[in-house]
């Protein structure tokens, strides 16, 4: 490829393809080899939660989007505290951060130029 | 076929122009009627989008240039100025832009028909569509800044009114007053500095204010008016507030040609920083001023989207990340032929695309990476039109089960998230490793921020796919299934691009990135030259 002057080496887009086709293919002989005598429907498909019963409605099954990464988030909150004050939805402060940022620019583009 | 081509420049922007007119008429006729004159206008734009790309990588990417009317241009004239005509002038870096929008106006227009076969107000709609289609076409082709301006104007006006369509949902209302208001302000900025230009040179030709312009004060404050204007207009943090609003709230297939809108902004800044100014002004500093905006933007886009809970804002900030990518890759290039001339002169250039310097491969990436954008942002936003349609709610806290009935759709979000984040062997991975290359060598840190927030953007999507594909089937999703054949058709094609570009990227490197990454490295001069003579 005209671009890298590296080559793509391991990442070889070609290779990754055939291994995502190996891994389907190799997903599909594990499942094809299962046990079929399982009855649907009876206790045998039921879904292990840690030994608890399975709740009777199943939307409280799902973890919801804002429950996958709630620790990292947390973690990161001190960030999002001041990331999120700068979103405030409100016009002139979206005004007032690209006047800013053009002083910025300017005066560089005068001070160095 | 050679007349077509002979006139692309101008039957690109003519064309969707007429038909945005003519469609309210045409509606009168019946939807039938008015959507397959919408359909063969789209398709006639992306032939001679296609047609126009053929004739200009042909050539390696050299400049053309087209008067209005197909006249021959000759210059100079006497008196030496400039003649007062309408010019476009057409390179590498123009005619990849006008693929990309050819790509998902297409797209768009297609999934447009069933979105909105149930809706009223298509007519306007399709309207203001391919009013937007006409602006993109006009700023990527045009030779002049102050048709670049009037074009600037019209997809300001075209993105407000689509955004804000929806006028019986306030949301919708306040991102339209929003989109107006912010694009306004860019375009305002982007005519003061082209007054300014014009009262110091005497000139709105590109080419001609380029062979002018020597960076004196006046000059300095009209790039630095231009560089902040379209930056803003492009979604650059921290100028990008109005982003997330505008893509969350416009029609799902608008959001996908917003992000083209977006794009054509990126493409203003780009021709502005390499041939407007280019070689002649001290460039470094214009480098480090795209890479921290770019950095910014990449970081602070998908944080945010990590933390959003509506799906269309979700995939806003991701757009809005993967702007800063594309910024990083050219500001990379720009910082290093800034180094490279003030080493070793303007002709080293030549010899450093020869030896493929890291700073032409980091200009590769950041316009490879415009395409491929453009392909998997619009495959997510179609997506997310369907599951907004089905589940009923943009909250991913309340979707979820969608997959067990809409497998089409769940495989094709999967597939534009993979490829949006850079997972190999898709399109998104093949721009973004020469993004990464090129940036390491500059500098690591560059790289490490790039690599991080690219897993962060998986993350992202990940979040998204769990939150609305998988789970439980419910008594809510009993009732969801894949859309009409006429949704899916689009998203088909989008999915097919992603796949053969990320398969074979080198054959789609050499032949278009490559003549478009160098008419912006080398093609100062002959962008010139092309209006000038030999100059």
């Amino acid at each position: 490829m005209n671009g890298l002057t590296s080559g793509f080496g391991a990442w070889n887009p070609i290779a990754w393809a055939l291994l995502f086709v190996g891994i389907l293919v190799v997903s599909f002989i594990v499942r094809a080899r299962g046990n079929k005598s399982y009855k649907r429907g009876s206790g045998q498909t039921k879904v292990f939660l840690s030994g608890n019963e399975e709740p009777a409605d199943a939307d409280s099954l799902h973890v919801r989007g804002d429950h996958l990464y709630w620790g990292m988030i947390d973690g990161l909150s001190a960030y999002y505290r001041r990331v999120k004050a700068w979103h405030t939805g409100i016009f002139s402060d979206y005004v007032a951060w690209f006047v800013g940022v053009l002083a910025v620019v300017i005066v560089i583009l005068v001070w160095v130029g | 076929m050679t007349a077509l081509t002979t006139h692309a420049p101008v039957l690109l922007i003519a064309v969707p122009l007429l038909g945005a007119f003519a469609a309210p008429l045409v509606g009168k006729l019946g939807r039938g009627v008015r959507n397959t004159l919408i359909g063969l206008i789209v398709l006639f734009v992306a032939l001679l989008a296609a047609l126009l790309a053929v004739d200009v990588f042909g050539a390696g990417g050299a400049p053309t240039v087209y008067e209005l009317g197909g006249g021959t241009f000759t210059f100079p004239l006497s008196g030496g100025q400039i003649p007062v005509r309408i010019l476009f002038e057409v390179d590498g870096m123009s005619a990849f832009m006008g693929l990309i929008t050819a790509l998902i106006v297409l797209t768009g227009a297609v999934f447009s028909f069933s979105y909105w076969k149930e809706r009223s107000g298509g007519n306007l709609y399709f309207s203001l569509f391919l009013l937007l289609t006409a602006g993109i076409f006009g700023m990527q082709l045009t030779g002049d800044m102050f048709n670049f301006f009037v074009f600037l104007e019209i997809t300001s006006i075209a993105a407000a009114g689509l955004v804000g369509f929806r006028v019986w949902l306030k949301q919708s209302q306040e991102a339209g007053f929003k989109v107006m208001a912010m694009y306004t302000l860019s375009g305002l900025l982007v005519l003061l500095a082209i007054g300014l230009l014009y009262g110091q040179h005497g000139h709105l030709n590109i080419a001609t204010l380029a062979n002018s312009i020597n960076g004196g004060l006046v000059d300095m404050i009209a790039l630095g008016l231009l560089l902040t204007g379209l930056a803003m207009k492009a979604g650059a943090v921290p100028m990008h507030m109005w982003a997330p609003d505008a893509y969350g709230e416009a029609p799902a297939p608008t959001s996908a040609v917003l992000v083209a809108n977006s794009q054509a902004s990126l493409y203003g800044l780009f021709r502005v920083l390499f041939t407007l100014f280019g070689v002649g002004v001290s460039a470094s500093a214009l480098g480090w001023i795209l890479i921290v905006l770019a950095l910014l933007t990449i970081f602070v886009g998908v944080t945010m989207a990590l933390i959003q809970h509506d799906l269309k804002r979700l995939i806003a900030y991701g757009a809005v990340s993967q702007i800063g990518y594309m910024m990083l890759g050219v500001g990379v290039g720009l910082a290093r032929q800034a180094s490279i001339i003030a080493s070793s002169g303007v002709d080293a250039l030549s010899d450093a695309a020869t030896k493929l310097d890291f700073g032409l491969v980091s200009l590769q990436g950041g316009i490879f990476h415009m395409l491929n954008d453009a392909a998997c942002v619009g495959l997510l936003f179609f997506a997310s039109g369907v599951i907004i349609r089905a589940s009923g709610t943009r909250d991913l806290n309340r979707m979820g089960g969608l997959g067990h009935r809409m497998m089409w759709t769940s495989i094709f979000f999967a597939i534009g998230a993979v490829a949006l984040a850079g997972v190999p062997p898709f399109n998104g991975f093949a721009s973004k490793y020469l993004i990464y290359e090129a940036s390491f060598q500059l500098s690591p840190f560059l790289a490490v921020i790039a690599v991080l927030s690219s897993i962060l953007l998986l993350a992202v999507f990940v979040k998204a796919f769990q939150a609305a594909f998988l789970g439980p089937k419910t008594d809510a999703t009993a009732h969801v299934s894949d859309p009409s054949i006429g949704m899916m058709v689009p998203m088909a094609a989008l999915v097919l691009v992603i796949i053969v570009f990320g398969l074979f990227p080198g054959f789609f490197v050499d032949h278009i990135v490559t003549p478009a990454a160098k008419a912006l490295w080398l093609g100062h001069k002959a962008y010139i030259g092309a209006v000038l003579g030999g100059i």
